[in-house]
């Protein structure tokens, strides 16, 4: 399965499921991160550490380990 | 019930209205309110920037108005405590009605707030804010076609261009007079089908309550703790709840989720995509190259640049502080010398003119002289804060951050912390977990706030030349984060154990401030810094005044008269003159409690005078430097031309003292005040003997460590 954290830059998917615990999961909710969203990789920190991604029109840092429990498929 | 206790507490004719003002982080609650009534509350254009609630009252027409300004949430999911202020205030407290404030350039993410919004059921009214930005990105909104379709009013202004303002207090004043309506929410087929079937049960039971029933039903099916804890005493429940828990399954199955939640937040999502696509035009060609912020993070937050850069400015920042800042100083400095000179011959009793003198003037001036260096610090920092740099330098930093067991989040909070401590220490909510908030406020006090500059400004000044000072400062302020970010990975391997929070935060659009909006931060800061220096810092003046010039010795009066009247030369008089006023120095209150407590600093090579303004320090920094002020203003000093409290320093003191000295100030206590809301925000004043501790242990030894280093290499 592929996740948000192997998207390159400038890659456009759609999430398909969030791995998350329930605070996160909550969380993520709440920024639009849902079942069939569209999300875009814009930026990534040296090594992938923190990613910066585009959702609807708002921008959000995630760090890895969060973007790993994202799972995503290509539109 | 609430408007007949009203009525109670104020019997003027004048209506009241509570508002609440409410929404996502960084729409522009707050400077909404300052838009509204003569305000200014704190604006900056990142998420979390208000993080306690604030009143603000205004009267408009015949109708008193208390707005509350609120911490921005993005979901009732209570995340971070600045959220659990909103949630609370919104369950717990007594309001009229509720503004809820949006971006109008993302109505989609804002409306998941205004859905939640609903099951308050309260009087609600949206404010679609940054009206000016969505004509400039070409966003139409039908704000007309919204409110029918939402069945709540909806306003379009602008807090920025202030307009709408006006047409948004009409309207809510409208909405307070008139009946509360229904607004429409209209979810799937599925799941209204379950509405359906719990309402049609309280129907045929007819049970009494508030709210609508639709409301209740909605409520229940969302797991609402309060709905059902009401419904649990009631007789119906027994029968009811089995249908309930039937739906939400029903409901989960239909989302192919075991959350209900989750499977709500899509309900929502859809109904505002529904709204969305009806009410926004998008008038510009949606294919448009990169917008501007995108570009411009091409290059800040470049993998490889984006430190550096940040870094950059910062240096420069330094650099302007002290060449930029110290044109004025001279001017100030010239003042307050004509300001002594001038009072001084209309006062005839020794004792009070040089208690004007030497203690108010001399020590308050010391610390006003700071002031041009200060505001170009503020200015600074409130560039940072409202351009949206802030959330970048969060997201670069948070990899680095990140092996210091720090969250990327700390950022905000410590660089608050180069401002003041206490709004640092506030700002620290935004971050979700307790340990990571705890480590958080431990290590806030490295980042050398606004009032220690003063310091700072007086020891570089005094050792190195003008085109190092910058550096030498930029290096201190440096060295402080470091040393911060090492013991944040020391207290996270021994005290703050544990797992790794999450990290997700928006990124804000960039935005050009307004010269305003610049000048009303700074000012606000300065007037505070201002004030303090002519309150709190001329009293503590006084007091060290007093302390270190009584008890007067009498004795050693005559000793040195009688040496002064055999003495041959003008200098040799000046001399003995300036030894008498030292030893009185030294046995006055201050001098024996300096002298006494002296053996505990004598390793790091302090004097009685800088043990004494250490300690006042504890109370505030900027106390450090008018002490110093009144004490070197007495004695010591013979050479009459070199009157500068600078020159003094250079002089009494040695460099490796100094560096010793400076150590101290950046790692020891801020002041009293912080301190105590350190203590709060910690949850026990247990945790403040902790920080005294721990920051006393680490400067003492750090200070040593620089003392003898420095003596070392002299
Ligand atoms: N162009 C434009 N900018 C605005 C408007 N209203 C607010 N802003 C900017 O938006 C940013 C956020 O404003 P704040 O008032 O701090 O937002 P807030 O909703 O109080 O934010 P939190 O306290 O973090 O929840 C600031 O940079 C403001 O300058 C507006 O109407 N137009
Ligand atoms: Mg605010």
């Amino acid at each position: 399965m592929k996740n948000l954290l192997d998207c390159d830059r400038g890659e456009k998917v759609k999430v398909s499921k969030l791995n998350a615990a329930y605070d996160l999961k909550q969380r993520l909710i709440s920024f639009g991160i849902m079942k069939d969203a569209e999300l875009e990789v814009l930026a990534q920190a040296p090594r992938k550490k923190t990613i910066e991604i585009k959702v609807g029109k708002m921008r959000l840092a995630l760090r890895s380990e969060e973007a790993a429990q994202i799972e995503v498929k290509e539109i | 019930m609430k408007e007949s206790n009203e009525k109670i507490i104020c019997p003027i004719t004048a209506k009241h209205i509570k508002v609440a003002l409410v929404g996502q982080p960084n729409v522009g609650k707050s400077m909404l309110i300052n838009s509204v009534s003569n305000a200014h509350l704190h604006v900056g254009n990142f998420s979390g920037v208000t993080v306690d609630k604030t009143e603000v009252l205004f009267d408009y027409k015949d109708y008193k108005f208390t707005v509350v300004d609120l911490p921005g949430t993005y979901a009732f999911t209570d995340y971070t405590i600045e959220e659990r202020v909103t949630h609370n205030y919104l369950c717990a407290e007594e309001y009229d009605i509720i503004i809820n404030v949006m971006d109008s350039t993302n109505l989609e993410k804002n409306l998941q707030l205004t859905s939640e919004l609903l099951t308050m059921s309260k009087k609600l009214v949206i404010a679609l804010n940054m009206s000016d930005e969505a004509d400039k990105e070409g966003i139409e909104v039908n704000a007309q076609y919204m409110s029918e379709l939402l069945n709540i009013p909806c306003v379009k202004v602008s807090a920025a261009a202030k307009t709408g303002i006006e047409e948004l207090i009409d309207t809510v004043v409208k909405k307070f007079e008139g009946e509360k309506k229904e607004p429409k929410l209209i979810f799937s087929e599925a799941v209204e089908e379950e509405i359906e079937n719990i309402v049609s049960y309280l129907q045929k039971h007819n049970f009494q309550a508030v709210n609508s029933y639709r409301n209740i039903a909605i409520n229940l099916l969302k797991e609402n703790k309060k709905t059902y804890e009401k419904l649990h005493e009631e007789p119906i429940w027994t029968e009811l709840q089995p249908i309930v828990i039937e739906a939400s399954k029903h409901i989960e199955l239909h989302h192919n989720t075991d959350d209900i939640k989750e499977a709500f937040a899509e309900e929502y999502a859809a109904f505002n995509r529904g709204i969305v696509a009806e009410v926004v035009k998008q008038t510009t060609t949606k294919h448009e190259a990169k917008t501007l912020t995108e570009k411009i993070d091409r290059l800040l937050i470049h993998p490889i640049f984006g430190i550096p850069i940040f870094l950059f400015f910062m240096w420069s920042l330094f650099q302007l502080t002290f060449t930029l800042g110290n044109i004025p100083m001279d001017w100030i400095s010239a003042f307050f010398t004509w300001l002594g000179t001038t009072i001084a011959p209309t006062i005839s009793n020794d004792d009070v003119r040089s208690l004007v003198v030497d203690g108010i003037i001399g020590g308050v001036g010391a610390v006003v002289l700071f002031t041009p260096n200060i505001i170009i610090l503020f200015i600074g920092i409130a560039l940072l804060e409202t351009t949206g740099y802030m959330s970048r330098v969060a997201f670069l930093l948070d990899g680095f951050f990140h092996k210091f067991g720090l969250h990327g989040q700390s950022f905000i909070p410590l660089v608050t912390g180069f401002g003041c401590s206490i709004p640092a220490y506030m700002s620290a909510r935004i971050l979700k977990n307790d340990r990571d908030r705890l480590l958080t406020l431990f290590i806030i006090g490295f980042m050398s706030c606004g009032a220690r500059l003063p310091v700072y400004v007086l020891f570089t000044g005094a050792f190195f030349a003008q085109s190092m000072a910058g550096n030498v400062l930029f290096g201190i302020y440096i060295s402080g984060a470091i040393l911060g970010l090492i013991f944040a990975k020391v207290l996270k391997i021994t005290a703050f154990k544990g797992v790794d929070e999450p990290f997700v935060m928006e990124m804000p659009k960039y935005r050009l401030p307004t010269l305003k909006l610049i000048w009303h931060t700074v000012l606000t800061q300065t007037i505070m810094y201002l004030k303090k220096a002519g309150t709190f810092i001329a009293g503590a003046a006084i007091l060290v005044w007093f302390l270190s010039n009584y008890p007067h010795d009498v004795n050693l009066d005559k000793v040195y008269a009688a040496k002064i009247e055999k003495s041959v030369s003008v200098k040799q008089k000046a001399l003995l003159e300036n030894q008498l006023a030292e030893a009185q120095l030294g046995e006055s209150y201050l001098g024996r409690l300096g002298k006494f407590t002296q053996p505990i600093v004598a390793p790091l090579g302090f004097d009685w005078k800088m043990n004494v303004a250490l300690q006042a320090g504890l109370a505030a920094k900027e106390v450090v430097v008018s002490t110093l002020g009144v004490l070197y203003s007495i004695g010591g000093d013979v050479d009459e031309s070199s009157k500068s409290l600078a020159n003094n320093i250079r002089k009494n003191i040695p460099f490796a003292s100094a560096v010793a000295f400076i150590i101290v100030i950046m790692i020891y206590l801020p002041c009293l005040a912080a301190t105590t809301v350190f203590a709060k925000e910690a949850g026990s004043w247990k945790y403040a003997f902790y920080l005294f501790v721990f920051t006393s242990v680490v400067a003492y030894s750090l200070a040593f460590i620089g003392y003898r280093v420095t003596l070392m290499l002299m």
